[in-house]
């Protein structure tokens, strides 16, 4: 009988947990970037498709409104730096509606953080920098690798550019025939699934690895490329493997973003999910002029995670969404 | 049958799957943080045991397998079936060999097992974990002996071979454990 009061994890992992926000907290204080708080129920969320969030409701007569538990603090964050706040971060909760398994659970913490003037190379180093002082140890192996690469070394194949019949002789091939039949002409989802299956698992042999320079069609909140349009200035670090967070050169083009909001409404419709209420407040901020900037998200449950050899976020979280 | 959605998905939950009833195993959420979720699944075809790994993509429904376990005692083999009955209804099922399959060399009357139903016909058996069973045949030991060193094989009143003993002689009930067809002991009467 499992007593469902009582915490998942090892009483350990919460003076780990304790530890690792602390040291968090001073190699930010370090570099005077400044902790901000921004509200974890929002009127607005985000429109991605492929992020289903909590609603709730303001009940106060006359006012009864829809406020969601927001997906990531990015929005607001922005608001902050469109205001001149300067570089800044934040440690916080975020939810995703529908999340749960071994690497997710539907409320989970996230540090995410912006650092003004800094090109993405830059904050890929300082994300190496920080994932050192949390091992005290210093870190040995740390690969970067561009998106195409790591994808062609793996496959074969080339991520920008799609030829169904290849990708699904390929998938016939290496024992994922699924994907024809689930994956279609749906070029981001072929990408989403051979990367899940065949390319993540070859990153495991690095401790740390950053994938930069995604494919334009999964751009999220990115800029695009400068240089190379078919490219987004986005990147991920995974550690063995784990995917830990998502970093971007920021897109501060109030109207691509605008643009993007739309086509990803346009894919709910097509999907028969919600259509999501544009953030305005947002659009407001980056038509004021977001600065040029990079900014990442990392799940600490999962770094936690890996940092202390556990196989589930249930390992690492107190109280799991079976318990919470 | 009520479809399932793989958010339902769990060890145990039997659906449907390349028109047999299968068993999952294992189910895994993967998910991109900016991508398309999908289960991946380890699922047990209930017909022919063997172990498939699928890829859903995350929501989507399949069919559930009605499919249930149910202990039953066996009661006699006619020369074709295999027949067995629920104790609390007296309800009857006969078995073919394929359902009956590598339990039929444990298979002794008057004992409970445990009965996989599909559309309500039976899919498999399995034997109880331990069964109780005369030697049939065996060669004879040395008497004093009772180290249980080196052993000899022995035939079972119901055609199974198993390593038992040295003492243990013919005639004699020994305990037997199905899952791994080891002896465990004999049996005193």
């Amino acid at each position: 009988m499992v007593e469902d009061w009582k915490p998942a994890c090892d009483l350990k992992q919460m003076r780990l947990r304790a530890q690792m926000l602390k040291s968090i907290r001073g190699f930010f204080e370090q570099k005077s970037v400044l902790e901000v708080e921004t509200p974890l129920l929002c009127a607005a969320t985000g429109t991605d498709p492929q992020l289903d969030f909590f609603s709730s409701f303001y009940h106060c007569a006359p006012e009864n409104k829809a406020m969601y538990l927001q997906t990531s603090p990015e929005f607001a964050m922005k608001r902050l730096l469109a205001a001149g706040s300067g570089s800044i971060f934040q440690i916080c909760k975020a939810f995703r509606n529908g999340e749960v398994g071994r690497l997710h659970n539907p409320e989970f913490s996230i540090l995410e953080w912006y650092r003004v003037d800094f090109t993405l190379d830059q904050l890929m180093d300082e994300v190496l920098e920080l994932i050192a002082e949390l091992l005290g140890t210093g870190l040995k192996d740390s690969h970067k690798v561009s998106y195409v690469d790591v994808f062609k070394e793996a496959t074969g194949l080339n991520p920008l550019v799609f030829c169904q019949t290849s990708y699904a002789e390929y998938a016939v091939n290496n024992n994922i025939k699924d994907a024809v039949s689930l994956c279609g002409n749906d070029h981001s989802m072929w990408l989403d699934f051979i990367f899940s299956y065949k390319v993540q698992p070859t990153l495991e042999r690095h401790f740390v690895a950053m994938v930069y320079g995604y494919p334009a069609i999964q751009s999220s909140l990115a800029r695009i490329n400068p240089d190379d349009s078919a490219v987004a200035d986005r990147f991920e670090v995974f550690i063995k493997g784990l995917e830990i967070g998502n970093g971007f050169f920021e897109l501060s083009d109030a109207n691509e973003q605008e643009k993007r909001f739309d086509q990803e409404n346009q894919c709910r419709q097509q999907k028969g999910l919600v259509i999501v209420q544009k953030d305005e407040k947002f659009l407001q901020a980056l038509h004021a002029g977001l600065p040029d900037c990079s900014g990442i998200a990392i799940g600490l449950d999962r770094l936690l995670m890996v940092l202390s050899n556990a196989q589930s976020l249930n390992d690492v979280i107190a109280f799991p969404f079976e318990r919470a | 049958m009520a479809k399932y959605s793989t958010n339902e998905f769990k060890a145990g939950l039997k659906i449907m799957m390349d028109q047999d009833p299968c068993a999952i195993i294992e189910n895994e959420f993967i998910k991109p943080g900016k991508g398309q979720a999908f289960s991946r699944v380890r699922i047990r075809n209930l017909k022919t045991g063997r172990v498939i790994e699928r890829t859903f993509k995350s929501g989507e429904s399949v069919e559930g397998a009605d499919v249930i376990d149910m202990e039953m005692q066996y009661l006699y083999n006619d020369g074709e079936f295999w027949h067995f009955m629920v104790p609390d209804t007296f309800e009857q099922y006969q078995a073919d060999s394929n359902a009956v399959a590598d339990a039929v060399k444990w298979l002794k009357d008057q004992d409970i097992c445990t009965m996989i139903l599909w559309n309500d016909a039976p899919l498999s058996v399995t034997p109880p974990n331990f069964v109780e069973l005369a030697i049939a045949e065996t060669d004879p030991g040395l008497k004093g002996d009772t180290s249980g060193g080196g052993g000899k094989p022995a035939t079972l009143e119901t055609g199974a071979v198993v390593r038992v003993p040295l003492f243990v002689q013919i005639g004699e009930m020994i305990r037997v454990d199905t899952r791994t067809g080891e002896y465990v002991s004999r049996v005193k009467e």
